[in-house]
């Protein structure tokens, strides 16, 4: 089902290029060199997730996305326009979901849509976010403060205070961190009917059953670069020479790919492989 | 982008104004610090102290307002710090609103709580007797100066509000503010102070500020103090608002 939703996407907005395109990107935080020449691109459509484990530059390179970090180097577009030259559109094209649910907690479910809604400029915002509580089945929590919802209520919140004004390309940096398994179910649920509709997700997560689930190509940065780049099934091929020949080099490697290892083990998919 | 930025700033600011209705605490503890102080002052030390005038109520008011507007702004990098540690001002600088319009709702919400706290204070005073007999332009320069003196503290407030790692830092700050008027004319005549003591009292910003507020109330001529205590406050507000869009500039660029 994704291979073929991915597929209609294609083929419709394919004349337009990748939804994001990343080229040599470099950033330092004065000595320490967080990215060293990151490339990647997102077709339009898809899901894609960035793997790495902390401190990898996952989210460095979601806000150079998202025009609130400046790279040192490289180039970066979103829906087309150059995150540096044209902020502004790269704006109206974009929605952040950063690491921590950022939702007002002093604000109601409601009045934190209607926020987002009018920050945009957007009509009928009052519509617009009862339309968005309905769909993230928060209605009956809509008049309460954010401050009383649960973990996943807020990530839920927080992604429907994303698709204010259905933006194409949506970031979700660790959506899931933090939260316990129902709630991760609940994110990953609507993550999927986002990319149902259309758009473009790109997410970032520490964990692999994470964007086994979610994603159609995964990336995994690690030490500043890009070292794996491909589609689920390409992706599990490489793993197994991968860990052997990381494992030896990389004892920081070692543990997240042990952590990956060790949720596959579970599905018994890995299982016969490790 | 920027033809938003009137109607972003004003969304903005109604959150903002929204947050302190839901918690008037804030206001409330802003107020009643220098409302126990002036209790203190006049009723305790009041009776000792001899200032020259008539009333002591009258004489310690402007440095109570002072230390009102000092207390207040740590509310102000307060509630800035939290929408940085919450990422909820990522949303916004990532969203195509106004970007500054984020930090001058901070600045006109600071503006409004504590022109609240202000008039709470003045109330309270006026229950223990403060009488003046100013007119409306002088009740108005007072109130511009205050204005002016909350504006340039509130950019001060902005700096740590950014840049704080902790909630105690993003507030302490505040602590040297509060303090300020003790070393100066607004409880004690200056004259009795050792020399270098007063010195500092004398050429230090809030002496001015107070003489100010203090010769409007009376209905006296304020002479150059109001000049000087235009340039104080202006020019704090200048420095204050350069390395605050500086700091922003920085955790934005």
């Amino acid at each position: 089902m994704t291979k073929q939703r991915t597929d209609i996407r294609m083929t419709a907005d394919q004349v337009q290029g990748p939804a994001i395109h990343v080229q040599g990107l470099e950033k330092s935080y004065k000595e320490l060199r967080v990215l060293r020449g990151v490339d990647f691109d997102v077709a339009r459509g898809s899901i894609f997730a960035l793997l790495g484990s902390n401190g990898a530059g996952k989210t460095t390179v979601v806000k150079i996305l998202s025009t609130l970090l400046k790279a040192d180097a490289g180039t970066a577009g979103v829906n087309g326009f150059d995150v540096a030259t044209r902020a502004a559109d790269v704006r109206e094209s974009i929605s952040l979901t950063g690491q921590f649910a950022a939702v007002d907690e002093i604000l109601t479910g409601r009045e934190n849509l209607v926020l987002v809604a009018r920050l945009r400029h957007l009509k009928n915002p009052g519509r617009i976010a009862d339309d968005l509580l309905a769909r993230f089945s928060l209605t009956d929590a809509g008049a309460r403060k954010a401050s009383t919802y649960s973990g996943g209520m807020r990530r839920r919140l927080d992604i429907a205070m994303s698709l204010i004004g259905d933006p194409p390309v949506i970031f979700l940096d660790e959506p899931t961190t933090g939260l316990d398994p129902q709630a991760r179910i609940e994110v990953w649920q609507a993550v999927k009917e986002l990319a149902a509709r259309g758009t473009t997700v790109l997410l970032t997560t520490q964990y692999l059953d994470e964007a086994e689930h979610l994603a159609d190509r995964i990336a995994i940065l690690h030490e500043g670069r890009i070292i794996v780049n491909g589609t689920l099934a390409e992706l599990k091929r490489l793993l197994p020479p991968a860990k052997v020949e990381y494992v030896e080099k990389q004892p920081t490697l070692e543990e997240v790919f042990l952590a990956l290892v060790g949720d596959n083990g579970k599905n018994r998919n890995v299982g016969t492989n490790a | 982008m920027t033809k938003h930025f009137l109607g972003d700033t004003a969304v903005l600011l109604g959150r903002s104004l929204r947050h302190i209705m839901r918690s008037p605490d804030t206001i409330i503890t802003t107020a009643i610090m220098p409302i126990a102080m002036m209790l203190m002052f006049v009723y305790v030390f009041g009776g000792a102290i001899n200032t020259g005038s008539d009333s002591y109520v009258n004489y310690q008011l402007p440095g109570i307002l002072l230390i009102t507007v000092a207390s207040g702004i740590a509310y102000t990098a307060y509630r800035l710090f939290m929408d940085m540690k919450g990422g909820i001002f990522e949303r916004f600088q990532s969203m195509p609103t106004a970007r500054s319009s984020v930090l001058w709702a901070h600045v006109l919400t600071s503006l409004i709580a504590n022109v609240i706290s202000l008039v709470v204070v003045v109330l309270v005073a006026l229950l223990m007797g403060f009488r003046s007999g100013a007119g409306v332009p002088a009740w108005l320069a007072v109130a511009g100066i205050l204005i002016l003196f909350t504006l340039a503290l509130t950019w001060i407030a902005v700096i740590p509000g950014l840049s704080a790692k902790t909630v105690e830092g993003a507030s302490a700050f505040s602590y040297p503010l509060i303090f300020l008027p003790f070393l100066s004319s607004a409880f004690v005549p200056t004259d009795t102070m050792p020399g270098p003591l007063r010195a500092f009292a004398e050429h230090q910003p809030v002496t001015s500020i107070v003489n100010a507020i203090r010769h409007l109330f009376a209905q006296q001529p304020v002479g150059t103090d109001i000049w000087i205590a235009l340039a104080w406050c202006v020019g704090i507000l200048i420095v204050a608002y350069v390395f605050a869009m500086n700091t922003y500039r920085r955790k934005t660029a």
